[in-house]
């Protein structure tokens, strides 16, 4: 017997008395991950519907090996034929652990799926199921240390799907000077996807959080304050790109696969 | 009377003890202590509870009201619906001396733990002085009333008794950032005994400690992660380790 059942505590026999629907917010975020995991799965191995020119899926750009199009490929094609047993192997199974990672390694992902998947605690003041606990001092765990290689992964991400937008304002032969709905998806998703970077933890600690002496380097300390105002809103970054990131996809894809056409304005 | 409120108070001590059933009448704008009092006053002249200033300020009410830790004294009457039972309880994280009552000396045990601030040889008092910069960033740390509220609620050790030997909790979190933060402090190896002997990397950030805090101190965000980000700059980040050694700044000591 352990934790708020232990010997000299207030014998309770309830693991919570908490009344309000403290089990709904881990409920949402379980339905709402497993849902992105489920789609994002899905699309990773399916290897087609990714590119209409001129738009490429966020799932797979950069596409890197010899099976997607040149015109994809904005950083060549230097993976070349990868294949097992004979099956080509997705280009967005290389890309994807970048971008994965930063979100699996992020501090307010860290939260909600601590939470709400590993009930470690389900919410607050809600016993966990668990009988033995040492949080992210060990193997696997000790890996979210890394959280500040793969926020610089991301940055490069987003500077790639920066330059993807950027041509997305292209007709579909090649033509600047156009603007579409996919132009428009595209940059939200990049602006979404800076968003979340800039507002993340590690971002705010790189630009000024280090410091002792915030008198000392006023340039880092202004930086660090209009971080700090972004990082209040990560969690709300963190999801919203997520759903960007979801519906650019589902958006190209639509365009790709000749389900809609890609709306041009001008 | 404005309105008659069901109450279950824990009543016991260690060894025994259960949730009692009260009746009792509440007065607008009244706060649960206030309902404690009159309950005391009037039906159980022996009930134990624990409170100081009835101002939010001194942090001595802590409780646990309908499951949520929270202090006694800035909890409304006014908050519940009508006709709610409300259930209140001892700190559950803590060993219980008598009913509301807890044993709480494990956090200054944890307090003494901590080393202080350590300011460079030969400066005398007075000489110290400090931009207001760098004294509003940790000036949010010393709102804290230690309450424990956040010690109560962190799961680390509120599930799970044996990490309270190895745990400093959200509390001294926020002392040893604020000592690790401080322009003047010198104390090198602050980083590696956050982590290595008072349980930083125990804290897997599921911010009830901040869900909770009355002074609305932000724990997690300015507190434990910036100490984690400290942490990894000194014993998980090779880069910064060569920095350390190319440029002499602070690194792996």
């Amino acid at each position: 017997m352990s934790g708020v059942f232990s010997p000299s505590r207030a014998k309770i026999a309830a693991r919570t008395l908490r009344t309000d629907r403290w089990w709904l917010q881990p409920t949402i975020t379980v339905a709402v991950l497993l849902s992105f995991i489920v789609y994002a799965t899905i699309r990773a191995f399916e290897a087609k519907f990714y590119f209409a020119e001129p738009l490429i899926s966020p799932f797979y750009s950069p596409c890197l090996t010899a099976a997607c199009d040149t015109k994809a490929s904005l950083l060549g094609q230097p993976l070349g034929n990868v294949a097992i047993f004979g099956m080509a192997i997705s280009p967005a199974l290389f890309i994807l652990i970048f971008p994965l990672g930063f979100r699996m390694t992020c501090y307010y992902y860290r939260k909600a799926y601590y939470r709400s998947f590993w009930q470690s605690p389900p919410a607050c003041a809600v016993a966990e199921p668990h009988a033995t606990y040492t949080g992210e001092t060990k193997a696997p765990l000790i890996v979210q240390n890394g959280h500040r290689w793969f926020f610089l992964a991301g940055l490069v991400f987003n500077v790639l799907l920066t330059i993807d937008a950027v041509l997305a304002f292209r007709n579909e032969s090649g033509q600047w000077g156009h603007m579409s709905i996919g132009s428009l998806v595209l940059l939200t998703n990049a602006t979404l996807l800076w968003l979340y970077s800039a507002s993340c933890h590690t971002c705010r600690h790189t630009i000024g959080g280090r410091l002792k002496h915030f008198s000392k380097h006023p340039v880092r300390y202004k930086l660090w304050t209009w971080v700090s105002i972004l990082n209040h809103k990560h969690p709300t970054f963190a999801w919203i790109s997520l759903f960007g990131v979801a519906l650019s996809d589902v958006y190209v894809r639509a365009v790709s696969s000749g389900a809609i056409h890609n709306l041009y304005f001008f | 009377m404005a309105r008659t409120l069901k109450l279950r108070i824990w009543r016991g001590d260690s060894k025994d003890g259960g949730l009692q059933d009260v009746t009792v009448d509440a007065n607008h704008g009244e706060v649960v202590l206030d309902i404690i009092h009159r309950v005391q006053a009037t039906q159980m002249g022996d009930l134990a509870v624990r409170w100081n200033c009835k101002a939010g300020k001194c942090g001595s009410c802590s409780m646990e009201i309908n499951g949520k830790p929270r202090l006694a004294c800035m909890t409304q009457v006014a908050s519940f619906p009508e006709g709610e039972t409300i259930t209140i309880t001892p700190l559950r994280a803590f060993p219980v001396i008598k009913d509301l009552v807890t044993d709480v000396s494990f956090n200054y045990k944890k307090a003494m733990e901590i080393p202080a601030l350590v300011m460079p040889a030969g400066m005398k008092p007075g000489e110290p002085r400090m931009e207001q910069v760098d004294v509003e960033r940790s000036q949010e740390f010393r709102k804290c009333i230690e309450c424990f509220l956040c010690q109560d609620t962190c799961h680390v050790i509120r599930d799970h008794e044996e990490n309270k030997k190895s745990f400093a909790g959200p509390r001294f979190f926020i002392r040893i950032a604020e000592l690790d933060m401080h322009p003047l402090d010198i104390l090198k190896n602050r980083k590696h005994t956050a982590q290595d002997e008072h349980g930083l990397g125990m804290c897997n950030i599921t911010k009830c400690c901040t869900e909770v805090c009355p002074e609305h101190i932000r724990i997690t965000d300015n507190a434990i992660i910036p100490m984690k980000e400290r942490v990894v700059d000194v014993k998980y980040d090779p880069v910064r380790w060569l920095g350390s050694k190319i440029r002499k700044r602070e690194g792996i000591v």
